[in-house]
């Protein structure tokens, strides 16, 4: 293994986060910061010749290759693992960039009380209510304090949607449960395509609260405080796994990359995989000394640095902590341990299917162009005679409708799976077709966690990643209420048939439901019960950072991902403020 | 080697105008050249030629040409199936293929060691002597079939193949996306998006070499 020249900043992973920190760190200090990315170089450029569903939808050109390496599922601790041997519920991303250009840009803040969950739902509801097995915390952050950093995030992502609650106003069309926002968003709502009208006006006249949801699929040309300019949204329909040719999606390439450009102390090399993180003085404390990387032709390298940074991902941090004996594997039969606990997934159900008899041109749109609405969010809604705690948002987006994954869909009274009646029903249904979606939270529980397969291996003879993942009837009941609300909304909308969801069983690794994967390196206040400290510094190896969804303790309702950068411009405030100044624990 | 086979089609049965770019050779067949044509040839990198037949006459009882409309054979679905499974998706490569293979949960997705081509090598036996049966006797044979891994394969892929843009060989001139009203790749619809509301919006589709102006590399040539 070679030793390559000492750097300052080492980070693992060039998505969001990671080039969110190495913007923040090769602007506002001196410091060399080197990003490791594992996958290749991508630029705005590249995705001209992507408007390609077999290539970029199908046979996933932009995601991680599987036949590298993958991870092993079971349903409990009792089951034997195997492989996902074909990517299913989640698709992990690789290349500069990482998941981040290929997302759909729905961009929500988490409810405040999300983020004090355990003692919010104890106060409200009593210890009783809290489901038997579950192991829920709060962060060790308040919404208040992060307020300013999603602000920070959304002006640099130029997210486009209204206000529901501005400094304390509620404010009707946009969401009026959200937290309170310090200012507006950067840029208007993006349009609203047909089918998401009719949710909106359906949502409107059933008393409920619909508001477009908040996209960084920008809708008009906007400048950010970086000084970097974006195109607005054409709606080419072409976006959920998909880069934007046009760069109006904000994605790490067009948004942090230019900046970094700029700066000669950043550098990023690609094809390199880091495969561990070396700490000096072993599991219980210590230094990280650098990170050990494969290249594509399998030479090896020692890369020394001052300081790491984990931002490769929730199922990729866990896993290189794991892989580097950091911390203490988590164990559910005793409940010791940290690294891998609380291993959520969103619960993100087609609540229900809606057959119109009108065209609805879903083929045009935007990865967040929809409406949503969120009355059944949180604890916005009296739970006292339901079979669940806390909730999630109704929406309809209309990210492009794509033929070879959509043709056949069919209401249940068709039985027919191919042949001259099939062919009839699917041609008159194609463009006919609509769904309202349900994201809503998953609660922490014992039994769902991550560890090392003892097994299965990665191309570099490394062990999987292994998730024991179940459903359980917090979940179920969940499921099942919001699919009768949104049969509702299908009725009031107008639809011919609706088809209902058949239900939340078991974990099903085969059905893509969201790549909003969170845990396995939770951040807490207490450092028996969590890896990282509030501030995403690892409680043992204080100049080791993880960053990303692995830090949510359990898996709010929305997608990820701006909270996730706003928590890491938060960390790179106190790193540049007081960690540069004086090294060691934060918290 | 593999010694070369041809699947050879009436002109007559396929789409309109066509464009084949088979053996990386654009072929052009217009209207008044199809009743002089009579047929046309298009190597194939796979299958034998009646493993093509056959299997073109499975995928036209999935998606039979009927009064709905044109079907799997106008739109060379066994074109796309063949540059598939010549193809690294035939050999698996988008798959986690690492032993031990073992049974598992529905949840857990397909576990077992046979590729694509395997998969087919094992419906093809199955359905060896279709294309020279009538189609009651067709849907017969494919009814004994339904819950087989193949035939879900071979469902799959013919929708695929209806509907792929036409550098994957499949969806001749756009047949597919005619027929259903999809516009194929364009720059934007900014104009249209809030102004098509319960109209149908369904201009001339475009394949993404012509709104490119250039030839992109299908996945399958690697
Ligand atoms: C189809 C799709 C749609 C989505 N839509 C939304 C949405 O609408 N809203 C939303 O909020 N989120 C969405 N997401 C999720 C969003 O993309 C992620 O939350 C976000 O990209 C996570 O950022 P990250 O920096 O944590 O990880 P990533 O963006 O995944 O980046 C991690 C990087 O680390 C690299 N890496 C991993 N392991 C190693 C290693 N060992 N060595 C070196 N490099 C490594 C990877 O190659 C990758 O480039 C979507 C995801 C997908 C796939
Ligand atoms: S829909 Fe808009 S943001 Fe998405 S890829 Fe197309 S132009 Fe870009």
């Amino acid at each position: 293994m070679k030793t390559l020249p000492a750097t300052d900043v080492v980070i693992i992973g060039a998505g969001w986060t990671g080039l969110t920190m190495a913007k923040e760190l090769a602007s506002r200090t001196s410091w060399n910061v080197l990003a490791l990315e594992r996958g290749p170089a991508r630029k705005t450029s590249d995705y001209l010749d992507d408007m390609d569903e077999l290539d970029y939808a199908i046979r996933l050109r932009m995601m991680q290759d599987i036949a590298d390496e993958t991870v092993t599922f079971r349903h409990t601790p009792r089951d034997r693992a195997l492989p996902v041997r074909q990517y299913g519920s989640f698709l992990p991303g690789t290349g500069v960039g990482g998941a981040g250009e290929h997302w759909s840009g729905i961009s929500y803040r988490y409810l405040p009380d999300a983020f004090d969950l355990l003692t919010r739902t104890v106060e409200k509801h009593g210890v009783k209510r809290l489901p038997e097995d579950h192991s829920i915390q709060d962060w060790g952050v308040a919404y208040d304090e992060l307020e300013p950093y999603y602000a920070r995030t959304e002006a640099m992502m130029g997210i486009s949607g209204k206000a529901g609650n501005l400094r304390g106003r509620r404010i009707e069309g946009g969401n009026v449960f959200e937290g309170l926002r310090s200012g507006e968003y950067p840029t208007p709502p993006m349009k609203t395509p047909y089918l998401a009208a009719l949710f909106e006006e359906a949502t409107r006249r059933l008393g409920y609260h619909p508001y477009p949801l908040p996209a960084a699929t920008t809708s008009q040309a906007y400048k950010n405080p970086d000084g970097i300019s974006r195109a607005g949204c054409s709606y080419c329909g072409y976006c959920e796994r998909f880069g934007c040719m046009i760069g109006a999606k904000a994605q790490p390439t067009n948004t942090l990359l230019p900046v970094l450009n700029k700066r000669k102390n950043f550098t990023l090399k690609t094809g390199a995989w880091v495969r561990r993180i070396v700490v000096e003085g072993g599991a219980k404390g210590g230094q990280a000394r650098g990170v050990e990387y494969v290249d594509p032709s399998g030479r090896e390298f020692f890369q020394p640095a001052e300081i790491v940074f984990l931002a490769s991902w929730t199922l990729n941090n866990t896993r290189l902590l794991l892989l580097s004996k950091i911390g203490d594997p988590y164990r559910p039969d005793t409940g010791q341990g940290t690294v891998g606990k609380n291993l959520t997934h969103q619960v993100s159900i087609p609540a229900a299917m809606a057959f119109f008899d009108k065209p609805l041109n879903r083929f045009m749109g935007a990865g967040s162009a929809g409406i949503a609405v969120n009355d059944f969010d949180g604890d916005v809604f009296d739970h006292s005679n339901l079979p669940f705690l806390r909730g999630g948002s109704l929406y309809t987006v209309c990210y492009g409708f794509r033929p070879m994954a959509n043709f056949g869909l069919l209401p249940a009274t068709v039985k027919a799976r191919w042949g001259s009646e099939w062919k009839k029903q699917a041609l008159h249904y194609y463009d006919r077709t609509g769904r309202i979606s349900f994201y809503g939270e998953h609660l922490a529980y014992r039994h769902n966690y991550m560890d090392l397969d003892p097994l299965y291996k990665d191309r570099n003879g490394d062990p999987l990643l292994r998730l024991t993942l179940d459903w359980r009837d917090n979940e179920r009941g969940m499921a099942q209420f919001m699919s009768s609300k949104a049969v509702e909304i299908a009725r009031a909308m107008g639809a011919r048939e609706i088809t209902p969801f058949p239900g939340l069983k078991r974990y099903d690794a085969t059905r893509y439901q969201s790549t909003h994967i969170q845990g396995g390196a939770i951040m807490g206040s207490n450092p028996a019960q969590s890896v990282v400290n509030r501030y995403l510094q690892h409680w043992r190896v204080s100049n080791l950072f993880v960053l990303g969804a692995s830090a949510f303790p359990q898996n709010p309702s929305g997608n990820p991902t701006l909270t996730a950068v706003a928590l890491t411009y938060r960390t790179a405030g106190v790193v540049i403020d007081r960690y540069r100044k004086r090294p060691g624990a934060l918290a | 080697m593999r010694r070369r086979h041809f699947l050879t089609v009436s002109v007559a049965s396929v789409g309109g105008l066509l464009i084949y770019s088979l053996d990386r050779r654009p072929h052009r067949v217009l209207a008044q050249e199809r009743l002089s044509l009579g047929s046309i040839r298009i190597d194939l990198r796979h299958f034998t030629e009646s493993e093509a037949l056959d299997v073109a006459a499975a995928a036209a009882r999935i998606l039979p040409s009927d009064e709905s409309g044109p079907g799997a054979s106008e739109a060379g679905v066994v074109v796309y199936i063949d540059r598939q499974l010549a193809g690294p998706y035939g050999r698996d490569k988008y798959r986690y293929s690492v032993g031990p293979f073992a049974e598992g949960a529905p949840e857990q997705g397909y576990q077992g060691r046979e590729s694509p081509r395997d998969i087919y090598r094992q419906g093809l036996a199955r359905i060896a002597g279709m294309a020279r049966l009538q189609p009651a006797a067709q849907d017969q044979l494919l009814r004994t079939l339904e819950d087989t891994l193949f035939f879900n394969l071979l469902r799959t892929h013919t929708i695929e193949g209806m509907f792929c843009d036409p550098m994957h060989g499949g969806n001749i001139d756009m047949i597919g996306w005619q027929w259903i009203g999809f516009p194929g790749p364009r720059m934007s619809y900014r104009d249209e998006i809030e102004q098509y509301h319960g109209l149908p919006f369904r201009p001339k589709p475009l394949s993404l070499a012509q709104v490119l102006g250039k030839r992109v590399k299908p996945s399958e040539e690697e």
